[in-house]
């Protein structure tokens, strides 16, 4: 009798890619929650539009370059991405935003590379980025927390508006949307107040603002509502870390130089400068440290590497909020850093066992 | 019994905690070992038949000293080593020996080697023995080394390094610590746990006679704090010995590689490429050790060792003292093994081991474990998925190597990078594959990566051979010409310079040196279709005195 001969090891660790995946959607959830409790159901419409128009697009393209469905279509790598790209899309836009950012990312940032492991750049920033420069008006709308949006549409409502542009009756679309906390901050400060007074002015308690007519953006650590969102992505974050899905080194170095960054700038000139807290807990910050930075595919590999990668992204998301154009600067951080994780790579490897170097 | 002024001797303090190093990575498989190690060890009945490789240990095979039809002895030497690095080969019971010739071996190669084979008499007699006993220390450490060099002892932990080299660190080498490796990281094995329960005096004896080989200061006795009963058995055995320690050390894969359980011990690093004596270390098994202890104070060679047999095809499983030679299949007969379910059998553990391809192999010295795997239980092979670079393999890898870069290297062929990023620092430990998202086979990749290398090295090595011998035979072409060329010079000097005769000598110069010109064109084109049919000499290139030029061979 001949037996069967494979080569060692024998045994498996029980993880395989679509389990990796599995747990980074879930871990989505805390921060997804706190965003439909704030924001209300546009962000969920566009999670559900990405995400089919992610899978139909994925399986197409498998057919096209004949690759086995099953298991690409099962591994839930473009979900994530749909889903991903759709936390970076404002909640209240028409359907083919998050249709053709996915559609872009999908097949030209993922498959044209040679899809799954080999595209040099996330494709969720790319679909974004994409959209932000083609569709300008669309992606700056974003929407204020509910209790202070003039009407808050609810799930119907909101179905509604990203399928049909319909808005319910003597609702205008200027009326529910607003500017995100990063970008009035910007805003203000151009016109040369000082970072306390328009937190200040901006940041009231919810009955002072009622009576003074303002929309209170700022909430006690970053934007209202906005900071509960990262909190969330950052409970998600950890128990990432905690499963050991992702190491610590491209969140940490990420939120530690900015930290840093903003730490330094907001003692130098505390008036120009918001302070780190604020940085950390506004925008795509959170979720960029935990959940886009670390995408594996696209991130550098080796300790030191990571830890310099994660670095380069919280310094450059910091000079673009500083000093760029956008206000907020997570994707392009992102891209940006891609683009050197080859250089990363090549010279961050660590020290061999038994050798000096 | 002891007088008054005699000191009191005091119960043993608890040892002190030493410190401990780590390494970075390693794994925690599930280690399922206590299926076997709950029973008591027993010896396995004796085979009908044994069937012994020459080749049971790294380096040269050992020489047959029998031939077919002779009767043997239990113990008697049948093979003797082959050179320094070798060792003799030892009948395992009494019996005759019925034939010399090739069988399959369990080797990854799967391939088949010379074995002799024994059929038992059923006697199981000893050949006359004379133990050394406790004269041992009066030995020089070279004598003792030989005495363990006959025995035919290598490491038993799984390489099979012939052990006496290994108690040769030469003269320029101090030995500060032995290091006995009572680890056993791999899952299910537990033939090293059952020793150290059963045995733990052998081993100490074993240890004892090591040191003194090495004239070594310490000795540790490294145990995982998975085994508990071990560890206290070898901390009672130690008892009263002065510069022995027994150190628990982290229960994690692959603590027991030499390289790695040094690091812990020590937070030395063995230099890539080296061995652990160059700074100061010894580390050698424990079934090793108690090998050591059998051969001197009982003069019996390495016919037997401890094996576990296990896995999920097996229904009694537990480790069986088995002598060497014995084929697999009766050890899976004595441990209930259900055959007909069997998927696959593994030599060794689940991590390093090799699948054989029959149970019709013998055990070797090396065989620490027969891990039989019921076809039925086994789960369903996993779909290889695309490397998407997490890094859990570069996390998970105890050397501290990239083992995705060197697989995107070793796939598309480019072995150059591949060494680059130290390939052959790996030891295939498995960690990386063992962890891999994508279930990829990277271990296999790396085996691959280094045999295409070697391979290469030896072409190039025939390569270069070739050339030169090449250059070396064009060298004593030109020589020829050259010395041609000054004989004629010195003829031609050595005529008169008469001046009538001037114009005729000046004209047999001429035709002399056009026949010297196209006599040498005749050679040379000779020499060049020679050279392109064979490498050696061409007649017309031999010596006057008949005898070849040697140095187309001294290459």
């Amino acid at each position: 009798m001949k037996l069967n001969t494979p080569t060692s090891p024998f045994i498996h660790a029980p993880i395989t890619v679509t389990g990796v995946m599995m747990r980074v959607i879930l871990a989505l959830i805390p921060g997804v929650a706190a965003y439909v409790w704030f924001f209300g159901y546009g962000i969920a419409v566009n999670m559900v539009l990405a995400a089919l128009t992610a899978v139909i697009s994925e399986a197409v393209i498998l057919r096209l370059r004949q690759r086995p469905l099953r298991p690409y279509l099962t591994d839930c790598s473009a979900l994530l991405t749909a889903l991903l790209l759709a936390l970076a899309i404002p909640p209240i836009v028409p359907w083919w935003v998050p249709v053709i950012g996915t559609l872009f990312a999908i097949v030209i940032a993922k498959h044209l590379y040679g899809g799954l492991g080999y595209n040099p750049f996330n494709p969720a920033m790319i679909g974004y980025v994409v959209l932000l420069v083609s569709f300008p008006v669309e992606m700056t709308s974003w929407i204020p927390i509910n209790t202070f949006s003039e009407h808050s549409l609810n799930l119907f409502e909101s179905i509604r508006f990203s399928l049909f542009g319909q808005l319910p009756a003597g609702v205008t679309i200027d009326a529910i949307t607003s500017a995100t906390p990063l970008d009035t901050l910007k805003m203000h400060l151009a016109q040369g107040n000082t970072v306390s007074e328009i937190r200040a002015q901006l940041g009231l308690d919810e009955e002072t603002s009622r009576l003074l007519s303002v929309i209170p953006i700022f909430g006690a650590i970053g934007g209202k509502g906005w900071e509960w969102v990262s909190g969330g992505f950052l409970i998600g974050g950890l128990w990432l870390l905690y499963l050991r899905i992702i190491s610590w080194h491209i969140p940490v170095a990420m939120l530690g130089a900015m930290a840093l960054l903003t730490g330094l700038f907001s003692l130098i000139n505390p008036g120009h400068y918001a302070p780190p807290l604020f940085h950390l807990f506004s925008g795509a910050v959170m979720l960029g440290a935990f959940f886009i930075a670390t995408d594996p595919v696209t991130a550098a590999a080796s300790p030191r590497g990571r830890l310099v990668y994660g670095a380069g992204i919280g310094v450059l998301a910091f000079v673009i909020r500083a000093w760029g154009g956008y206000p907020d600067s997570i994707a392009f951080a992102v891209l940006l850093m891609n683009m050197l994780v080859p250089l990363i790579d090549q010279h961050l490897r660590p020290r061999v066992f038994g050798h000096d170097r | 019994m002891s007088g008054p002024a005699d000191p009191i001797r005091l119960p043993p303090e608890p040892p002190p905690k030493p410190r401990l190093w780590r390494f970075s990575g390693g794994v925690s498989p599930p280690y399922n070992k206590t299926m076997s190690s709950v029973h008591e060890t027993t010896v396995a009945r004796l085979p009908a038949r044994l069937i012994l490789p020459l080749h049971q240990h790294i380096g040269e095979a050992a020489d047959p000293l029998v031939k077919v039809g002779d009767q043997v002895l239990k113990g008697q030497q049948i093979a003797r080593a082959n050179g320094y690095v070798s060792a003799p080969v030892h009948a395992p019971t009494s019996g005759r020996i019925t034939s010399i010739a090739e069988y399959p071996i369990p080797h990854p190669s799967g391939l088949s080697a010379l074995c002799i084979v024994v059929d038992s008499d059923g006697r199981d007699q000893w050949r006359e023995r004379a133990p050394l006993g406790d004269q041992f220390a009066a030995l020089e450490p070279s004598a003792l080394r030989n005495v363990i060099r006959e025995a035919g002892i290598v490491g038993l932990g799984g390489a099979g390094f012939p052990t006496y080299i290994k108690l040769n660190p030469g003269h320029d080498k101090v030995i500060d610590t032995l290091v006995v490796n009572g680890v056993e990281c791999e899952p299910y094995i537990t033939c090293d746990d059952r020793l150290m329960r059963e045995r733990p005096s052998d081993i100490i004896q074993g240890l004892i006679i090591a040191r003194h080989a090495l004239q070594a200061r310490q000795c540790l006795i490294a145990i995982e704090e998975n085994k508990p009963e071990a560890i206290e058995a070898m901390r009672r055995a130690i008892e009263g010995l002065e510069n022995f320690a027994v150190v628990p050390v982290p229960t994690l894969y692959p603590q027991g590689d030499a390289k790695r359980l040094i690091k812990t011990l020590t937070g030395k690093e063995v230099p890539s490429n080296g061995l652990s004596m160059q700074i100061g270390v010894v580390v050698v098994n424990v079934g090793t050790a108690a090998a050591i202890y059998r051969a001197i104070y009982h003069d019996e060679p390495l016919i037997s060792r401890y094996t576990t047999i296990t896995g999920t095809a097996v229904a009694a499983p537990r480790n069986l003292e088995v002598l060497i030679g014995t084929p697999i299949r009766e050890l899976l007969e004595q441990c209930a093994a259900d055959s007909s379910d069997l998927g696959e059998l593994i030599m060794g553990g689940p991590m390093m081991g090799f699948a054989l391809q029959s149970i019709d192999l013998p055990v070797i010295k090396t065989t620490n474990c027969l891990l039989a795997l019921a076809r039925s239980k086994q789960p369903p092979a996993p779909t290889v998925m695309p490397c998407i670079r997490c890094g859990a393999c570069m996390d998970a890898c105890p050397v501290n190597l990239m083992p995705q870069q060197m697989y995107w290297h070793a796939k598309a062929k480019d072995f150059e990078k591949t060494q680059e990023y130290n390939l052959f620092d790996c030891i295939e430990c498995g960690c990386c594959s063992y962890v891999c998202p994508s279930h990829l086979p990277l271990v296999q990749y790396y085996r691959y990566a280094k045999g295409e290398i070697w391979t290469a090295e030896r072409e190039r090595e025939k390569a270069d051979l070739a050339r030169t011998r090449h250059e070396s035979r064009q060298a004593r072409l030109e020589r020829e010409k050259a010395e041609k060329e000054a004989r004629r010079k010195a003829k031609q000097a050595a005529m008169p310079q008469d001046m009538g005769q001037q114009g005729r000598e000046a004209k047999q110069a001429e035709i002399q040196a056009a026949m010297d010109r196209a006599r040498q064109r005749r050679d040379e084109a000779i020499a060049r279709v020679q050279h392109q049919r064979e490498p050696t000499p061409p007649a017309s290139a031999a010596a006057p005195d008949g005898s070849r030029p040697d140095d187309d061979h001294q290459t």
